[in-house]
C-alpha cells in the first residue's frame, strides 16, 4: 500500500493557479477600455459566432479569455442571474458589482475545492453609466478574487504588458475612434516588442454606448461602421469631437 | 423559463393554485387594441381605459407593449395577468437573443406567446382571460404580421387588420371599410386612430381620446428600423385633427356606397 505524498496547501494553491495561468495564457488578450460615451470591449477573434464580449442586461457587458467552454457556461450564469433579479425585482436592481460578486464567489469555489479543476478563465464585468464617473468595471482573474479597475484593464495572454502599455496612453474622454486605435495598437504588439497588423475582418469589437436611446446600451460594431472607425485619421477624429462639443 | 419553473416556480404565472370563488372576480379589464399591416411594417395601438364591472379603473393605461427590437404585444383583459404575461414573454425574448446570440423567429414568438395564453386556461374559465394581439415585422419576409389569439391559445395570423378586446367588433367594422393595400405609414397610424374612436363611439368600456386630460391613444409603429411608439404630440396631433373632422361629421369619413 502506497501512503499519498504530502502536498503542503501553499504548493497545492500555487500548483492549481500555475495551472489556470497557462491556460489563460494560451488564449488571445482581449481589452476593455472607457471612453468619452461609454466602455469599448475589443479584441482578436477569428470567430465570427463564438463571441468573447457579450451582452449581460442592460447597461452590463461581459469579457472572458481562456477555455470557451468554461467562460460561456459563466456568461449563461449570469445571463440568467440578471434576468432573473430584473423579473423578480426592477431592471435598476441589476447592477455589475452584484454580478461581479456572484461570478468571484464561484470562481473562487471552483478554485479552492479540490475536486475540481480550476477555470482556466479571466473576466471582465463592465456597466457603463449615466457619466463616465458612473463607469464601473471589474477585473475578475481565475481565483475568484475582484479588482476594481479605471480608465482600461486588459486580459488574456500577454495582459501584463498591454496593460502598462494602456496605462501609459490611455485619458479621459477619448472618442471611440481613438480609444478602438489605442486598442488595436495595444493587441498587435507581440510579447517581444515587434508590431504585427490585425486585419478587422479579425476583430472582434462591442460598446456599452450611454448614448443610445434604447434601455439596452449593448452594441456589437461589424463590417463597414468597424472599418470607417478605425479608417478615421486623428484630424478628422478631432473635428468629430470639436464638432460634439 | 425552464430555468425559472426549476428554481422558482411560484414567480410562473399558471402555477398558481386558485381558491375556489363563486361568480366572477372583479379586476380591471383592459379593452380595445387595433392593428393594421402597411407595406414595410404594422401598426399596433390601444386606447388607455381600464374597466371594472361598470366603473372606469383608469384612464391613462397602457396596454401596448414592445416585446422585443421588432414586435409589440396589445393586451386586452384581465390588466394584472396581462401585464405579467406581458413582462415574462419580453423576459423570454431578451433572454433568449442573449443566451442564443440570435433573435427567435417571428413565428417562434408567437407560438411562445400562444403557449403561454394556453396556461392561463384556469384563470381564463373564471373569467380573468387575457387575450393579447400580437404584431411584428418579420424580418425575413420582410413585411409586417399580427397574429390574434383566443383564450385557450389558439392563434391565427391575420390578414391587414386585426383587432381584439370589447371594442373590437366596431374597431374592426371602421377598419373593413378604411384599409386599403396602399397606405403610408402615417395613414396607418391614422387608420388606427379612426378605428379606435369607433370602437370608443359604441362601446363603453372603451376610452376615447380626453383632451380635457391630455390623454390620448398609445399608438406604435414597427419597420424594419424597428419598434418606436409615436410621441404624445404625435398621438395627439393625429387625435385633434380626427377630432376636428368629426365635429362636423360625427360618425367619421364615408366609404364610397357602391
Amino acid at each position: 500500500m502506497s501512503t499519498p505524498f504530502y502536498v503542503s496547501p501553499q504548493q497545492a494553491m500555487a500548483d492549481r493557479a500555475e495551472y489556470a495561468r497557462k491556460g489563460i495564457a494560451r488564449g488571445r488578450s482581449l481589452v476593455v477600455l472607457q471612453y468619452a460615451d461609454g466602455i469599448v470591449f475589443v479584441g482578436e477573434n477569428p470567430s465570427r459566432a463564438l463571441h468573447k464580449f457579450s451582452e449581460i442586461y442592460d447597461r452590463i457587458g461581459f469579457a472572458a479569455a481562456g477555455k470557451y467552454n468554461e467562460y460561456e457556461n459563466l456568461r449563461i450564469g449570469g445571463v440568467r442571474y440578471a434576468d432573473l433579479r430584473g423579473y423578480t425585482y426592477d431592471r435598476d436592481d441589476v447592477t455589475a458589482r452584484g454580478l461581479a460578486n456572484v461570478y468571484a464567489q464561484t470562481l473562487g469555489t471552483i478554485f479552492s475545492s479540490a475536486a475540481e479543476k480550476p477555470y482556466e478563465v479571466e473576466l471582465v464585468v463592465a456597466e457603463v453609466g449615466d457619466t463616465p464617473e458612473g463607469d464601473q468595471i471589474y477585473r475578475l482573474p481565475h481565483d475568484g478574487s475582484i479588482v476594481d479597475e479605471h480608465g482600461s484593464v486588459a486580459v488574456g495572454g500577454n495582459a501584463e504588458q498591454i496593460s502598462s502599455y494602456l496605462d501609459q496612453r490611455h485619458q479621459d474622454g477619448m472618442s471611440l475612434a481613438e480609444a478602438l486605435k489605442l486598442a488595436v495598437q495595444a493587441l498587435s504588439r507581440d510579447t517581444n516588442g515587434t508590431q504585427r497588423e490585425i486585419p478587422a475582418e479579425r476583430l472582434e469589437v462591442a460598446v456599452l454606448d450611454r448614448t443610445r436611446p434604447q434601455q439596452r446600451k449593448f452594441k456589437r460594431i461589424v463590417g463597414r461602421q468597424l472599418s470607417r472607425l478605425l479608417e478615421t485619421d486623428g484630424a478628422e477624429t478631432e473635428a468629430e469631437s470639436s464638432e460634439e462639443e | 423559463m425552464d430555468f425559472l419553473s426549476e428554481h422558482q416556480p411560484e414567480l410562473l404565472p399558471g402555477k398558481r393554485q386558485l381558491p375556489p370563488v363563486q361568480g366572477v372576480i372583479e379586476a380591471p379589464h383592459g379593452t380595445t387594441i387595433v392593428a393594421v399591416t402597411f407595406p414595410g411594417g404594422v401598426v399596433l395601438a390601444g386606447d388607455r381605459r381600464a374597466t371594472m364591472g361598470n366603473v372606469i379603473a383608469q384612464r391613462d393605461i397602457e396596454k401596448v407593449f414592445p416585446a422585443d427590437e421588432y414586435s409589440a404585444v396589445g393586451i386586452a383583459g384581465t390588466a394584472g395577468l396581462a401585464v405579467e404575461m406581458v413582462k415574462l414573454f419580453q423576459l423570454e425574448l431578451e433572454h433568449f437573443e442573449k443566451v442564443e446570440g440570435a433573435q427567435l423567429s417571428l413565428e417562434g414568438k408567437a407560438n411562445r406567446l400562444s403557449t403561454m395564453i394556453r396556461s392561463n386556461l384556469g384563470m381564463a374559465m373564471q373569467g380573468l382571460a387575457v387575450v393579447p394581439l400580437f404584431a411584428g415585422y418579420d424580418v425575413d419576409r420582410e413585411k409586417g404580421r399580427i397574429f390574434s389569439y383566443d383564450v385557450t391559445g389558439g392563434r391565427s395570423e391575420e390578414q391587414n387588420y386585426a383587432a381584439t378586446g370589447s371594442g373590437s367588433i366596431f374597431a374592426r367594422g371602421a377598419m373593413k371599410k378604411l384599409f386599403r393595400d396602399d397606405l403610408s405609414e402615417e395613414q396607418a397610424t391614422t387608420l388606427v386612430v379612426q378605428a379606435l374612436y369607433d370602437a370608443a363611439d359604441d362601446d363603453s368600456a372603451t376610452g376615447g381620446p380626453d383632451v380635457a386630460r391630455r390623454i390620448y391613444p398609445i399608438v406604435t409603429v414597427i419597420t424594419e428600423d424597428g419598434f418606436r411608439r409615436l410621441t404624445d404630440e404625435e398621438s395627439s396631433d393625429i387625435a385633434r385633427s380626427i377630432l376636428e373632422r368629426r365635429l362636423e361629421q360625427p360618425d367619421g369619413p364615408r366609404a364610397a356606397l357602391l
